[in-house]
């Protein structure tokens, strides 16, 4: 175990546990944001630099301060090791400047984004964006594209945190899309097109933190904010048939898996539980499932508000 | 030994590029008093008392890096050539290998001797494919003679040697995006830690070295380490290769002691012989496209008065304020027809269209710089598109994955310290600066 303190907050780690991963288990308000590092994927990370933090002491043995700004998602805390993240100026400053990069080319569509409410770059331009932009030249724009039948990109919003790319290659056998062309031409693609056809595909959509992948089965049908999230269950042979049916009145219009408070999808019974395209996409039936219970969004975005969750969670605690 | 050339002495000679010639002229001899004489870590030791330092750019003791290399049990390690040389204004790997290819295979199988490697890379930049010819020439050669393969000239080392060409980025001279390429994959740098001395190719130790600092070891073995370190001045070691580019006379690859000084290197008989045509020096670059910018004031004198000097503390002397980088020895000298900003986004232009798109400073920020860049060169800037530049470079400097970022962000930074006022012109005279050239810019005055 080594000590490390983020923000004045001392906290015992594990060996090997990256500076965000300490900082998560604080929790609270010193988190920094990720928008690409997704703890659930073998590989992710390192790509946004969203979570940069300062090092201003390495550690006990070796207390000098690291000379740049580190990304907390990638950066293995040592003993004694001291981090900055909202105490720092420099951090503050310099996460800004990362968001004034995601936002530029952004085409800030979230009017009619299906992602608006529940989009992690919303909450980051929020927290750390500028009201105004200085970027005066054209953004770059991609045709929206279907891949596959159920799955649409609109390249534009994306912003290349690798997610999807990532979690195709630990989920499904072969993956058959990745990032294509180089620098501010770099895009997610398939190769000519090609669909995206197995039978977890649909996981790239809740990886996705920003409306690049939006779910075909749902797109325009519904802000997601008139909607009330429901746990429900079913008997799947492919998945857990763990879920959250996102609900209008008896009607399901979408169905996601179960995220935590970082937007990652839970682990239940200590495996991640990705759902697969059955319950995702073909399951809209509430007859198919066995609705267990409100779902508590555990994000400050416009979704958990609802005050529908409030007043049962509430009325649980009372009965409890 | 001082004054001489190490490396590219025989260069001229013809048919060097065959095996004969070259070892008729004194080649292999540090090989095989090597494999005869010395231990693998008598190598490393030799490498590490002659100073040497990366000759890729940023100049880390090539002894130093050798013996950070991990040593487990019963996995093998790597030795990869970094021959993807592209960055702008450097082009002295490219004449080393086109003229004394057989130079970079000796010093290519004596470093793996030195590391325990028995099979290495030379990752060439894909545009390069005559030298890859010219390589793999030269590889079976030294395979047909016995100094590659099995049970080298009986000292019961092996090696095997391999020739790989890049697709055609500069980002794969990344040394981590370059062992991706390597392994067949994207060319993205890889998220550090851990490095390669501990985890690079396929998951094993592995050290890149860059072409020259390979081909050092040859010179370094043959005379020993202690008569390579009298060469040169304090840290600055040896001999380094310069391609000299831009507005001088003579252009080229040039050899040079550490420690010559740059008034000698522009304008002495031996080296560039002065400026063409008569022009005045507006500019230098001293260390290819991604080192700042030097106005001329500040380019044969530091800003304390004192001598500038090739040598890696010498052109790095005032920081990024008032000084450079050596890196990697593409030396681009600029007259006083040459208009800076345009300059400064052909090289934004250059980093935008290089970056790999992994990182969001490096990815968005780059283009940015770019599309501005052009807007005040082609007159359609703004006063507070200078400010906004200085600004972007600042926030990509230092918060992306590889130097890439860094490269790109430097030399628009020094541009605009140093040639604010051209910067200004372009913007306050937009029609002239589109038909003319600012021309030198003024000294700033000193107490």
């Amino acid at each position: 175990m080594v000590k490390v303190t983020i923000d004045d907050i001392e906290i015992e780690v594990e060996v090997g546990t990256t500076i965000l991963n300490a900082a998560r288990k604080i929790g609270g308000d010193i988190v920094p944001p990720a928008m690409c590092y997704y703890s659930k994927l073998e590989v992710s990370g390192g790509k946004c630099r969203t979570c940069i933090v300062e090092v201003a002491a390495g550690s006990s043995a070796d207390p000098r301060p690291m000379p740049k700004l580190v990304a907390s998602c990638s950066t293995p805390v040592a003993d004694g090791m001291i981090v900055k993240n909202k105490t720092s100026e420099r951090v503050k400053e310099n996460r800004a400047g990362v968001v004034e990069f995601l936002l530029i080319n952004h085409p800030l569509d979230c009017p009619v984004c299906d992602q608006a409410g529940e989009c992690h770059l919303q909450d980051l331009g929020y927290e750390h964006g500028k009201a105004k932009t200085r970027y005066e030249e054209e953004r770059r724009t991609f045709d929206p594209i279907d891949i596959g039948d159920k799955i649409k990109l609109h390249m534009n919003r994306c912003i290349l945190c690798y997610r999807c790319v990532n979690t195709a290659e630990q989920l499904t056998e072969q993956r058959v899309h990745g990032v294509m062309n180089r620098g501010e031409h770099a895009e997610i693609s398939t190769y000519i097109e090609k669909a995206i056809d197995n039978d977890f595909s649909g996981n790239v959509i809740d990886v996705c933190p920003v409306g690049a992948l939006t779910d075909k089965t749902f797109r325009f049908k519904s802000r997601v904010w008139f909607l009330k999230p429901m746990e429900g269950e079913r008997n799947c042979e492919k998945c857990s048939g763990k879920a959250v049916l996102w609900m209008f009145g008896n009607e399901i219009y979408r169905v996601t898996a179960r995220k935590d408070q970082y937007g990652e999808v839970e682990d239940i019974d200590g495996k991640t539980a990705w759902i697969c395209n059955d319950c995702r996409f073909e399951k809209k039936d509430v007859n198919d499932w066995n609705v267990t219970g409100p779902r508590v969004i555990d994000r400050h975005s416009v979704i958990s508000q609802g005050k529908y969750e409030t007043k049962m969670n509430t009325k649980i605690k009372r009965i409890n | 030994m001082k004054g001489r050339k190490l490396l590219i002495e025989n260069a001229h000679i013809p048919g060097i590029t065959t095996f004969d010639v070259y070892q008729k002229n004194g080649g292999y001899r540090a090989l095989d008093k090597a494999l005869k004489s010395m231990s693998p870590n008598d190598v490393v030791e030799e490498v590490k008392k002659s100073g040497l330092r990366g000759r890729g750019g940023a100049g880390f003791p090539t002894g130093m890096k050798w013996s950070f290399l991990a040593k487990p049990e019963g996995v093998p390690r790597y030795l990869v050539c970094n021959a993807d040389e592209s960055e702008p204004g450097t082009f002295k790997d490219r004449y080393l290998m086109e003229h004394i290819p057989h130079l970079l295979i000796e010093g290519m199988i004596l470093s793996s001797y030195a590391l325990g490697a028995n099979l290495s890379f030379i990752y060439i930049r894909g545009e390069f494919m005559w030298i890859l010819e010219i390589l793999e020439k030269a590889i079976a050669e030294a395979y047909s003679k016995g100094y590659l393969g099995k049970n080298i000239k009986g000292s019961g080392y092996d090696l095997d040697l391999r020739v790989v060409p890049g697709g055609g980025a500069y980002i794969c001279g990344e040394e981590t995006a370059l062992i991706e390429s390597l392994e067949g994959k994207r060319g993205n740098p890889r998220i550090k830690p851990p490095f390669p001395a501990v985890k690079g190719l396929w998951g094993c130790p592995t050290v890149v070295n860059n072409v020259e600092s390979i081909a050092a070891v040859v010179p370094i073995v043959n005379e020993g380490g202690d008569a390579y370190a009298a060469i040169g001045i304090g840290r600055s070691t040896g001999t380094k290769l310069i391609s000299a580019c831009g507005n001088v006379a003579r252009p080229g690859v040039y050899e040079i002691d550490l420690g010559v000084s740059v008034e000698e290197f522009i304008y002495g008989d031996d080296y560039c012989r002065g400026m063409a045509n008569g022009k005045k020096l507006k500019a230098c670059v001293p260390g290819g496209s991604s080192v700042p910018i030097l106005p001329h004031y500040l380019v044969t004198k530091t800003a304390t008065g004192e001598d500038r000097l090739m040598t890696y503390e010498s052109l790095a002397d005032g920081g990024f304020a008032t000084g450079s980088m050596l890196g990697s020895g593409g030396f681009i000298v600029f007259d006083e027809d040459q208009c800076i900003v345009r300059n400064t986004w052909n090289f934004a232009r250059f980093y935008a269209h290089e970056s790999c798109g992994q990182c969001s400073p490096c990815r968005e920020g780059t283009s940015w710089m770019e599309k501005v860049l052009y807007r005040l060169e082609h007159g359609n800037g703004n006063i507070r598109d200078i400010d906004l530049l200085a600004e972007i470079n600042k926030k990509i400097e230092g918060n992306t994955i590889c130097p890439l970022g860094d490269a790109a962000a430097w030399p628009v930074a020094a541009a605009i310290n140093h040639f604010r006022e051209e910067f200004e012109w372009h913007v306050t005279n937009r029609e002239e600066a589109v038909s003319r050239n600012y021309g030198l810019s003024k000294e700033p005055v000193t107490a």
